[in-house]
């Protein structure tokens, strides 16, 4: 029994030991299994999983761009940036939200509407977030949060930049305005995609939009370490972006102001060229805004009161608005002729009045003046603004020579190519145009009243500025720029747009006897000193047919109802002597333009002939300091 | 009858003293302070709750290892049925009365500290079969009636826990049970037969499976495919272990852990983060000191005299590397998701006090090797 009892655990131990054995070596390939694993995972993939912990663990912040600058031709900064002072909360940073918040809104007397968005905000977003309570405190606002700080655990009161226009509705429509980017701004510009950060302001209009690639500078970046919830734990790197280009403009600030008083209260829009260089030296158009509004997101009552204004302020007179441009058309009608040679300057008609108007197929046509001008020949009839001479002159030419001269000289099309996207073409008919667009034929009452600038002829502002600009330079193709150091180079620039260089001079003179000669539309608003004396052209351009009992009515402007009123125009140039700047005013139902827009002019041409030594002796100092 | 009295006349205090493995010991002091060092560094380099409770745990489950290695192992092996039976109440209890924590009722409270039974089962599963084969003659052990008993024996604690529901921890039931029945000597084609048959029944089995439990093998098949859900653990866990390269990114430095992205760092995933910051170097260090705590833990069953003795250190010597492999295993991304502790190293009382038994009755059989058991 014994016996057995001991053979049998021996046997039992041997099968014990054996299979312990076995399963040892079993135990040894598993282990080097494990470890060939490890080695696989942390020495040959550990390129690939570092660079995944990283991405784990590294998380980027962009931080809004600082955005460009504007300024004018003298380096003051039309549109800048200001510190604003905000307050910022971060909800989960806030023992106490609810005694924080209602805190909140007493110092800084809170609506309860604003204060209900300031929640509805709150809850969107994570409680790491930052929640912002207010974007633009005013500094006693900011000051008393501060001094109550104590009290307001985890209110942060921040400095931050945003955009600023010190000149407020003077530069409005030439640089428009920035405000929050919304979803159409991203999905048409890539740039403004990539660089956006909740509360980025981009331009929406004007050349604030125009030049947003340039503008909006690079973000700086904040590198952070996050934990696998997102919260940031500690800052790794700050890399600074870079500020926007500043963009300098050509315009002098002193007469863009000039323009804005002289159109208070009034709707049109002034242009200021340079005629040699094409610089724009001003552009208004009025009524305007205060562009500062916008960046903060303007109020409802606001924007109502803006959009609603029959005057239209958000409308850019000087490119988008067409008008007929009346008289103003003159010079061309005339140029055209004696380029084409259809008349010469003693080419004489005999303007008889109401009484005995021309007469075309049973439609008559009238001089505005009554008692008509007599007989006159190119130089009076231009001084005088005789209609009747020009049916005569457009009826000889024809609308198809008259379209070729007139687009020669800019009108008819974009005078800023791209650089505006709400500038208009403008038009200017022909019989070609008309049969395309109308399918009808051109008749020739159409030609006639074209040569006064009335009918389908629609001109902007800006057009008729550069058209004068090109009669005032001798006749030679310029392009307008608005950007200081606008270096594009055209090809064309500075060729003679005339045959015959007498014929521009012929409309000059013409054009200075109207301002400077008795009898002349605009000699009211002369200015006799040589220095100071400019040439031009006044317009009236009707809104309305005038009908018979108008015309025997005779009434004065203002007892017209405003939209029935005619836009009063002038185009000029000056100083006559040796010309330099041209320009276009234009007051929509203003009344005529020789006693409404012509005496405009003449303010203005005092301040920019005195602005153009200053300006010259700018350009000089600045070659100096190079 | 002589010898026993001449050892047993040996086995005074002093002697038992300087019959303790000391390398064992040693290692596991190691790796107690390896475990601490994690866990400081689980808590984000401080001593918070974690590393402190951890601490006193292995100070006091260590103490009591010592304690249990001076009782003869005669003890041990008398208890052998009646701890089985405690522990198949307690999970009985558990089933009952147990408190639920995240879906799962897996622990008891006994007022001083929350027991979860399960992890002693697979200790004493061990003792209990270890004790049951002792007194089997060759002949009897592949009797039909030996193997439906032990089968019973693992599947009745097996079910219990599975029902919690606790799959992991059945399974290294499970297993400990299996790995004893190897060693007594179960023919070797019940274990080839069962595995094929295993084999072939895993579609029935996986359509058995609770639908998380389905997630994580398709999880683990293919981690990519939710990899902000069910695969996010198994890759945020493989991307810590990669990017500790060969040196790691230094105590204290690891970037997975610290910021959070690493699941169940305290418990089942504490290697991702040991390796995370000790690297292909460390982690290898600490599967060496594994392996010579296993290999002393074999070592004493080798010289163990008796048959109890040598088949529980076998069999809870493959019973922690198996452990351990499986932990390893699954933080690789080398097996499902399933939870299994890393033996000392996770978080967790329960399991801590088990290992602890585990070796204090090794220790005894090293320090009664002479002592035969009738």
């Amino acid at each position: 029994m014994i016996n057995t009892n001991i053979s049998d655990s021996a046997t039992k131990l041997n099968s014990l030991n054996r299979r312990m054995f076995i399963l040892a070596t079993a135990k040894i390939i598993i282990l080097g299994g494990i470890v060939s694993r490890l080695f696989f995972l942390q020495v040959k993939e550990n390129k690939k999983y570092l660079t995944l912990s990283d991405k784990n663990r590294i998380r980027e912040w962009k931080l809004p761009p600082i955005r460009g600058e504007f300024q004018d031709y003298f380096g003051n900064t039309i549109a800048g940036n200001f510190e604003a002072y905000q307050l910022h909360i971060i909800p989960e940073e806030v023992e106490d939200f609810r005694y924080v918040i209602y805190r909140v809104k007493e110092l800084l007397e809170l609506s309860d509407k604003q204060f209900k968005k300031i929640l509805k905000k709150k809850n969107e977003i994570k409680p790491w977030e930052t929640l912002i309570v207010a974007d633009n405190l005013s500094w006693e606002k900011f000051s008393k949060i501060n001094n109550h700080l104590y009290d307001l655990n985890g209110v942060k009161p921040v400095i931050s930049i945003s955009r600023d226009y010190p000149y407020k509705e003077n530069f409005t429509h030439v640089l428009g305005y920035v405000s929050q980017a919304n979803e159409n701004d991203l999905l048409t510009n890539e740039n403004i995609k990539e660089k956006f950060v909740p509360g980025l302001k981009v331009g929406k209009t004007g050349l604030e939009k125009s030049f947003e690639q340039k503008l909006i500078g690079s973000n700086s970046v904040e590198r952070y370490e996050v934990n696998a919830y997102g919260r940031r734990i500690s800052q790794l790197a700050f890399q600074k972006g870079d500020k926007g280009e500043t963009i300098k403009l050509t315009i002098d600030t002193k007469i863009q102001e000039l323009s804005n008083d002289l159109l208070k209260e009034k709707a049109g829009s002034i242009c200021v060229m340079d005629i040699y260089t094409g610089a724009i030296i001003a552009m208004h158009s009025s009524p305007s805004f205060d562009p500062n509004s916008f960046v903060f997101g303007i109020s409802q009552d606001e924007w109502q009161l803006i959009r609603n204004n029959p005057m239209k302020p958000l409308v850019n007179k000087s490119l988008s608005g067409n008008y007929s441009p009346g008289s103003t058309i003159k010079p061309i009608v005339a140029l055209s002729a004696l380029e084409n040679e259809i008349i010469k300057p003693d080419f004489t008609v005999q303007c008889r009045g109401h009484k005995n108007p021309l007469e075309l197929y049973g439609q008559t046509y009238h001089c505005w003046k009554k008692e008509g001008h007599g007989f006159v020949n190119l130089r009076e009839a231009m001084k005088q603004s005789c209609d009747t001479y020009f049916y005569e002159v457009a009826r000889r030419l024809g609308v198809d020579r008259l379209s070729v001269t007139a687009k020669k000289f800019g009108l008819g099309q974009k005078v800023f190519k791209d650089v505006f996207d709400n500038e208009k073409k403008g038009l200017v008919p022909n019989t070609e145009w008309k049969k395309n667009a109308l399918g009808r034929n051109w008749v020739l009452g159409e030609t006639i009243i074209t040569g006064i600038g009335q009918g389908f002829i629609q001109t902007t502002p800006i057009q008729l500025c550069l058209m004068t600009a090109q009669i005032a330079n001798g006749g030679y193709k310029i392009y307008p720029k608005i950007v200081a150091n606008d270096d594009n180079q055209y090809a064309d620039k500075f060729t003679p747009l005339y045959k015959k260089s007498r014929n521009i001079k012929i409309v000059q003179d013409a054009m200075f006897s109207s301002t400077n000669e008795v009898r002349g539309t605009s000699y009211r608003s002369r200015l006799d000193d040589p220095k100071y004396r400019f040439a031009g052209k006044t317009g009236t351009s009707q809104v309305k047919k005038i009908t018979e009992q108008d015309r025997e009515l005779d009434l004065k402007t203002f007892q017209i109802p405003y939209e029935e009123r005619d836009h009063a125009l002038y185009v000029a140039f000056g100083p006559y002597k040796s010309p330099r700047y041209a320009l276009s005013i234009i007051i929509e139902h203003g009344g005529s333009g020789g006693t409404v827009a012509a005496p405009l002019a003449k303010e203005l041409f005092k301040l920019i002939v005195d602005r153009h030594e200053i300006r010259k002796n700018y350009d000089n100092k600045k070659y100096l300091d190079i | 009858m002589y010898q026993y009295r001449r050892f047993n006349n040996k086995n005074g205090f002093f002697q038992k003293f300087g019959n303790l493995d000391y390398v064992l010991l040693t290692c596991l002091l190691i790796l107690g302070f390896i475990s601490l060092a994690t866990m400081y560094s689980t808590d984000g380099g401080e001593i918070l709750f974690h590393t402190r409770s951890h601490f006193i745990k292995f100070i006091v489950f260590f103490s009591m290892m010592i304690v249990i290695s001076f009782i003869n192992i005669k003890f041990w092996f008398s208890l052998g049925y009646f701890s089985y039976a405690i522990i198949l109440g307690m999970l009985v209890w558990t089933v009952n009365f147990g408190i639920t924590a995240s879906g799962s009722k897996r622990w008891i409270d006994l007022y001083f500290l929350n027991l979860q039974p399960s992890e002693l089962m697979k200790i004493f599963i061990i003792l209990f079969l270890a004790k049951y084969f002792h007194r089997m003659k060759t002949q009897h052990v592949n009797s039909f009636y030996a193997i439906c008993f032990s089968l019973i024996v693992i599947f009745v604690p097996m079910s219990l826990v599975m029902i919690q529901p606790d799959l992991g921890t059945s399974l290294l039931i499970a297993i400990s049970g299996i790995v004893v029945l190897w060693f007594a000597g179960l023919n070797h084609k019940y274990f080839f037969y069962s595995c094929l048959l295993s084999i072939i029944s895993l579609p029935i089995i996986i359509s058995f499976l609770k639908p998380y439990q389905k997630l994580r093998v398709l999880t683990f098949l293919n981690p990519d495919r939710d990899p902000l859900g069910a695969g996010y653990q198994i890759i945020q866990s493989k991307i810590a272990v990669g990017s500790g390269g060969i040196t790691g990114k230094g105590f204290l430095k690891g970037t997975q852990s610290y910021l959070e992205f690493l699941p169940e760092k305290h418990t089942d995933f504490i290697f991702t983060l040991y390796s995370e910051e000790f690297g292909f170097i460390g982690s290898v260090l600490l599967l060496l000191i594994y392996a010579i705590i296993i290999y002393r833990v074999i070592r004493i069953g080798a010289l163990s005299r008796s048959y109890f003795a040598k088949l529980f250190c076998y069999s809870f010597g493959t019973s922690i590397f198996i452990y351990v492999v499986i932990n390893m295993s699954m933080v690789l991304g080398l097996l499902p998701i399933v939870g299994s502790p890393l033996p000392i190293m996770s978080y967790g009382g329960s399991s801590m006090l088990a290992t602890m038994i585990g070796f204090g009755i090794v220790m005894s059989a090293k320090t009664h090797s002479q002592q035969s058991i009738a």
